[in-house]
């Protein structure tokens, strides 16, 4: 059990980031903590993507020295990917953001209930 | 191969719009509005023509973006599910527009009209490429940039509960997306590829070694939980009345006949093409069944306790995306058939349904209380004919799109046979009784009351031709789907032979 989770580190503190990020984004009740649940979780998902490309005693995939053998690089593709998502992150978070600052403007809360409270006050 | 003209329409049906929105971001009120409605024409054009030529020639294509192939390139493919979902979805987006734009000045401060106009064409270049796409990465791109689009349509009214309904749906939604990317980076990891039919090649190879199986199913179902959550099945669904029913009529339209449903498209490409009939086995199946058949009676008892008519049709579409998640849970190609369908129909009606009910609440000093459109139906007739037309036809009156989606899934359902066919004929006579509770009633309400709330008042009751038009076409479109329903039918089938 131990010698498997030393193995698989990279992916035990990816699952773990993931969950304390999901577990905040859905029951945390500050709207800013929640945001930042959500970075968290996609920070998991990053690393979780990221050490699947690293492999081992290879290089970054940087075509250099004339060096075209397959096997001296890592996987260049999950790179792509976790930079795509990292872009797609930081525009969600962006407008996750925007959206707070016009309810506390509003509201005067950052706390969901109280904010829901209010809302249905206002409504009546 | 060469490339012939029209295999480059899908590609330019993805930029385009994308290119409108910048454009439009930069535009006056008047010339984004513009913009955007012939992009949106435009769309349809593109779709059709895609449609058709790919429904002549009776074959799917693949187009390598930048002429690089499989497995290293970014693919579209394009054959006839992908023509009739994207035309439904495209028709979907020009009507709401056109119908809505009139509540839409109401409801949206002038300085963000043209911002709006901008939304319209990222969702429309959002929907494009999700209809389009072969490749998983893409699509969780494009699921974001819908998640975007559609959370700023939602806060574009500036109403304390239409900003909270935006906060939840957005959190709702990020979830969704975090356990779908989860779910997309876990298949990845162990297959090496994105493309759907390298995936589903991978796949098979390894339920064939008997490898991996558990972080196999595991990351279909974190898929499938985030689309579940990400298009509102039953027991998920807490964010969407508020989101849905607070804001202007174009943007719940929008929302609730296409966003959703572009997400379910995406998991019907999911299952179908990069996990094959294997993967998707009896216990995931059997697990959608129960929440959809849950979803299609809970669903319409929450309508039902519901006394605002926005509000209702907001729950109504938790039945409805439970019907289409029983087609899906079938398994079969006839299910799946009758679940694109009902996409349609139900896209159809529901947009119909949210553009009269702002037009009704308009009327009624702007109150949608059951007390409040009492009587609405006389002072704007086309709207509530509109809406007692949308109404039969998700209860299922025979002439009306609602009918033949019934009776295909219940025909799938019946040819399953087993304790499955059971629970799919019960789950739709249950939920067409209740259907027929609250739909009817409110459309019998519309047309009650005495002469007083007969009179048609003066100031709101403007002319709208936009209006009238979009009105006319999606009942024309409903009833199309009710009497053409063969034809339709039939192409799905031809396109889902060809779709694995």
């Amino acid at each position: 059990m131990l010698e498997m989770l030393e193995r698989h580190m990279d992916e035990v503190t990816a699952l773990v980031l993931f969950g304390i990020g999901f577990t905040t984004l859905l029951l945390n009740k500050n709207l800013f903590k929640k945001i930042i649940g959500f970075s968290m979780m996609d920070s998991g998902i990053y690393l979780f993507l990221a050490s699947y490309g690293y492999i081992e005693s290879r290089v970054a995939p940087i075509y250099e020295g004339g060096i075209t053998d397959p096997r001296h690089y890592g996987n260049p593709l999950p790179a792509g990917l976790v930079l795509t998502g990292i872009v797609v992150g930081v525009s969600v978070t962006a407008i996750m953001l925007g959206l707070t600052v016009r309810l506390y403007r509003r509201y005067g809360t950052l706390d969901m209930d109280e904010i829901a409270e209010l809302v249905r006050k206002e409504g009546k | 191969m060469r490339m012939l003209w029209w295999q480059n329409i899908p590609l330019f049906l993805i930029v385009a719009p994308l290119m409108g929105a910048v454009v439009c971001s930069a535009l006056k009120e008047k010339a984004a509005r513009g913009v955007m409605t012939a992009l949106s024409a435009l769309t349809v054009c593109g779709m059709a023509l895609v449609l058709a030529f790919t429904a002549a020639r009776q074959e799917s294509c693949v187009y390598p973006m930048g002429e690089v192939g499989a497995p290293f390139g970014n693919e579209l493919r394009f054959g006839a599910v992908e023509g009739i979902a994207g035309l439904g979805f495209s028709l979907v987006i020009l009507l709401s527009v056109l119908g809505g734009w009139r509540s839409l000045t109401r409801d949206v401060p002038e300085n963000k009209r043209h911002l709006y106009a901008a939304m319209v064409c990222l969702l429309t270049a959002a929907m494009s490429a999700m209809v389009f796409t072969n490749d998983l990465f893409t699509a969780y791109v494009f699921i974001e940039i819908t998640t975007i689009a559609s959370c700023a349509l939602i806060s574009a009214t500036d109403h304390g509960r239409t900003l909270f309904g935006a906060a939840r749906y957005m959190l709702m939604n990020l979830l969704g997306s975090g356990l779908f990317l989860l779910g997309v980076s876990t298949l990845y990891c162990l297959t090496g590829h994105l493309l759907f039919p390298q995936l589903q090649e991978s796949v098979k190879d390894l339920l064939d070694r008997d490898k991996y199986l558990t972080p196999l199913y595991l990351s279909f179902v974190l898929m499938t939980l985030g689309i579940a959550i990400k298009s509102a099945l039953y027991p998920f669904h807490t964010w969407l009345p508020n989101a849905y029913a607070s804001t202007t009529p174009t943007s719940s339209a929008l929302l609730s006949s296409l966003i959703s449903k572009m997400y379910i498209f995406l998991l019907i490409k999911i299952f179908f093409r990069a996990a094959g009939a294997q993967v998707f086995d009896r216990d995931i199946r059997n697990f959608l069944l129960g929440f959809a058949v849950a979803g299609m009676v809970l669903g319409s008892v929450d309508a039902i306790v519901e006394r605002h008519l926005s509000r209702m049709v907001a729950y109504s579409s938790v039945a409805q995306i439970g019907y289409i998640f029983l087609g899906i849970s079938l398994g079969t190609e006839a299910g799946m058939a009758a679940a694109l369908f009902h996409m349609l129909v139900h896209a159809a009606a529901k947009c119909m349904l949210f553009l009269s009910a702002g037009k009704l609440r308009e009327v009624s000093g702007m109150g949608d209380g059951f007390r409040d459109v009492r009587g609405a139906g006389f002072r704007a007739p086309l709207a509530g004919a509109a809406f007692a037309a949308g109404a039969c036809s998700l209860v299922g009156v025979p002439l009306l799109g609602g009918f033949p989606s019934k009776i295909y899934l219940a025909q799938a359902g019946i040819a399953l046979g087993g304790w499955r066919m059971g629970v799919v004929l019960a789950a739709l006579a249950v939920s067409t009784a209740l259907h027929v509770m609250y739909m009817l009633r409110t459309a019998v309400l519309l047309y009650a009351g005495d002469g007083d709330a007969r009179r048609p008042e003066k100031s709101p009751l403007r002319k709208d031709p936009c209006f009238t038009a979009a009105m006319l076409a999606l009942l024309g479109l409903n009833v199309l789907l009710g009497i053409g329903s063969r034809p339709i039918m039939e192409a799905i089938l031809q396109g889902i032979a060809l779709f694995s």
